[in-house]
């Protein structure tokens, strides 16, 4: 039995007006269902191929630094949080190694729960948010990538590297329809114990159905220029801006 | 070491309260992770003796967090109420495990030691419980709230509708909200999740909100689950807020972490009391707990994820919730592993929190890192629905869009009224009939009659 209100179905991609078996869901929703689960599934065990990113990140005209966790497996990863959050040491000491002089912002990339996500829009976002940053002369150290990262693992890379900010680009867990979504993490001052409140948050970067990069960037480049200004981040920073004057205003000064 | 007992020819120790528990708790991965499981079945079980034999009375004199370092331990202590305690005093955990499944025992001599029990009593209690006494006892337990309806009233289950948009997109959380009103749903709350955290995003959500329940006289309340300082900054401003949200956890550290105190809520409570929005009660906090929470913040103190969690419900009956929710599955595998551990948590939370005396619903889910699927949610939501539970999400199809997680659908409510005869909150279930959306027996309409709300639809398509 199908639902007369069919039409509503333009204004979003929830499953919206299944229709019905008696109480249940047709048998057409309850089959893509499954198969929508058994995709994403897959997405959270699908390998990122971190070397051919850095050559990405190169072409971009950014150095890239390519870093270690711990976690040995993706089944590791997904048990131990912990693992994911902190460099081994010899990644630790090539980090400081690399330090030279003081930046405005570490920035960092990892696949985290989809590797789909990194490999669909982490480049082209990256490319956003360098272009963003270079216009408004914030310095970023090389872009650290490191497979199977937790969000926290942004402190310490942004400690060792003395950055005023640490951003930190993350694949999403994978919902049904969306299993390539991007999240944005931004914390000033970073350094081991930061906490979730001490974060600004966006997340569902996934173009055309969620955030675009340039109004991703544009709303980054607006808490960073806040943060950065009123030296903190997170509840306290609240996120007032216009967003649609902002992002046309920003994505015209980018063009 | 005062915990101490022998099995065959191996002594176990435990050498706290705190690891006593830890160790008599059911497998899961969060136990695992912090360090502080068992190490063997045998140790578990034996853990369970040894806490079954314990005196309630211990939980009031060993504390697992110093109160000088910690206010939800001085809430705890200052709330504890000893002319409620004298009835079950005496009892032993085992003892008060009988205690609550004996016949002699009434569901009103339950009720009336909610505030003599501390949540680490619950929580013990319930770590010698099978999944049955977790669903019998909670049963017994009924807790009733109101602010435009009546939630909680026996035999019956509301729902949360949950419309969320990945852009918070006005028109396609429109579409998902008649969606879910035309599959009967929304009478505990129509709650958003918003996208983004900005007062004016929230705002906007909040007075879409209030037009759609206004304009249809739907006896509900709205909420858009922004942190709470969001929401007191807007109710200041004059947004039309129904209730306040705020996620929250069983330890000062762990809140701290989520940006709040317990004088933080009191204030919002206050200042949303003011606007007096409520039509048949005052009821007005909407909760989120979950397993994990406290670790995850690393401010868990040693203590095992499902204490924590019981922890976090002394801090929601301060304040009197219209609905606190544990969404019990959404922290990912490294807190509950799989559909069993989910199962299990999620009843032994609607356990703790309705013994405690809170309006307890859950957010029946897994991620897809989890290894769980639609048919555990199905298996929890109808052992809930058996154990009373006092709500559960609606979300289209069970697909969240934007949070990225599986939950239960409209349909699935429906399911749950067909085959165990639950019913919506009064007030919601005759505007359902009213509005020719169920047929007046619990069920969808088989009318060829549009329901009323057709003309909404029609409005939002333009036309």
């Amino acid at each position: 039995m199908g639902d007369p209100w069919m039409e509503l179905r333009q204004f979003t991609q929830a499953r919206i007006a299944l229709g019905r078996a008696g109480h249940a869901v047709p048998t057409q929703a309850l089959l893509d269902f499954q198969l929508a689960h058994a995709e994403a599934r897959d997405a959270v065990h699908f390998p990122w191929d971190i070397d051919a990113f850095a050559g990405q990140v190169h072409d971009l005209g950014e150095e890239a630094v390519i870093l270690s966790t711990s976690v040995s497996s993706r089944s590791e990863y997904l048990r131990r949080p912990d693992l994911g959050r902190a460099l081994t040491e010899a990644s630790r000491t090539r980090l400081n190694n690399l330090q030279a002089s003081a930046v405005d912002v570490a920035l960092i990339v990892t696949n985290g729960l989809s590797s789909t996500a990194v490999e669909r829009h982490g480049i082209p976002l990256l490319q956003a948010i360098v272009k963003g940053f270079r216009s408004r002369q914030i310095s970023i150290a090389p872009v650290a990538l490191v497979a199977n990262g937790r969000v926290a693992l942004a402190d310490e890379i942004g400690s060792v590297l003395a950055a005023k900010l640490a951003i930190i680009v993350v694949g999403e867990r994978p919902g049904l329809s969306a299993a390539d979504s991007l999240g944005l993490y931004l914390t000033f001052a970073p350094r081991p114990g930061n906490t979730d409140a001490e974060r600004n948050c966006i997340s569902n970067i996934r173009p055309p159905e969620g955030f675009g990069y340039a109004e991703a960037t544009a709303k980054l480049l607006y808490l960073t220029g806040e943060a950065l200004r009123r030296g903190k981040s997170g509840v306290t920073l609240k996120d007032d801006m216009d967003t649609e004057n902002l992002v046309l205003q920003t994505i015209i000064e980018l063009d | 070491m005062k915990y101490t007992r022998t099995f065959k020819t191996n002594n176990y120790n435990f050498k706290d309260i705190k690891t006593l528990l830890a160790k008599a708790s059911p497998l899961r991965s969060a136990d695992e992770l912090a360090g502080i499981a068992s190490v063997s079945e045998i140790e578990r079980a034996v853990a369970q003796w040894v806490l079954a034999d314990l005196p309630l009375t211990e939980f009031l004199e060993e504390l697992l967090i110093p109160p000088e370092d910690d206010e939800v331990s001085r809430l705890i202590l200052e709330s504890h109420d000893q002319t409620a305690f004298a009835q079950i005093s005496s009892l032993t955990v085992g003892g008060f495990r009988e205690w609550l499944l004996n016949d002699a025992t009434s569901d009103a001599d339950i009720a009336g030691v909610r505030w003599g029990l501390t949540p680490e009593m619950t929580a013990a209690v319930s770590k010698i419980m099978r999944n049955q006494d977790l669903i019998a006892v909670a049963k017994r337990c009924a807790v009733t709230t109101r602010f435009r309806n009546t939630i909680g009233l026996p035999g019956r289950i509301s729902t949360r509708l949950q419309p969320n948009h990945p852009t918070d997109d006005p028109k396609g959380i429109a579409a998902s909200v008649l969606d879910g009103l035309l599959y009967g749903n929304g009478d505990a709350v129509i709650g958003i999740n918003p996208a983004t955290d900005s007062p004016k995003n929230v705002a906007n959500l909040l007075r879409l909100l209030d037009d759609i329940i206004g304009q249809h006289q739907i006896p509900t309340q709205s909420c858009v689950l922004a942190h709470v300082t969001t929401t007191l900054e807007l109710m200041r401003s004059g947004a039309p807020v129904d209730l306040v949200f705020q996620s929250i956890a069983g330890t000062e550290a762990a809140n701290k972490s989520f940006g709040i105190n317990l004088a933080l809520l009191a204030e919002a409570k206050e200042t949303a009391l003011a606007l007096g929005r409520g039509t048949v009660g005052n009821n007005l906090m909407y909760f989120e707990t979950g397993q994990g929470s406290a670790l995850s913040a690393n401010a868990h103190h040693g203590i095992d994820a499902q204490t924590c969690e019981a922890r976090a419900y002394a801090v929601a009956r301060a304040f009197s919730p219209l609905l606190v929710n544990t969404v019990v599955g959404f922290i990912g595998p490294e807190y509950l592993f799989d559909g069993k551990q989910i199962i299990r948590a999620g009843l032994e939370d609607h356990f703790c929190g309705k013994l405690l005396g809170l309006p307890m619903g859950c957010d029946v889910c897994y991620t897809n890192h989890a290894e769980a699927d639609q048919n555990d949610m199905d298996n929890l939501m109808t052992l809930l629905a058996v154990a009373g539970c006092t709500f559960i999400m609606g979300i289209p199809g069970g697909d969240d869009i934007m949070l990225a997680y599986q939950t239960t659908s409209f349909h699935d409510a429906l399911y749950l009224r067909r085959v165990l005869g639950l019913r919506p909150a009064p007030e919601f279930e005759d505007w359902l009939d009213r509005m020719g959306i169920f047929d007046g027996n619990n069920a969808l309409s088989q009318s060829i009659e549009p329901p009323k709300l057709s003309g909404a639809i029609r409005q939002l398509m333009g036309n």
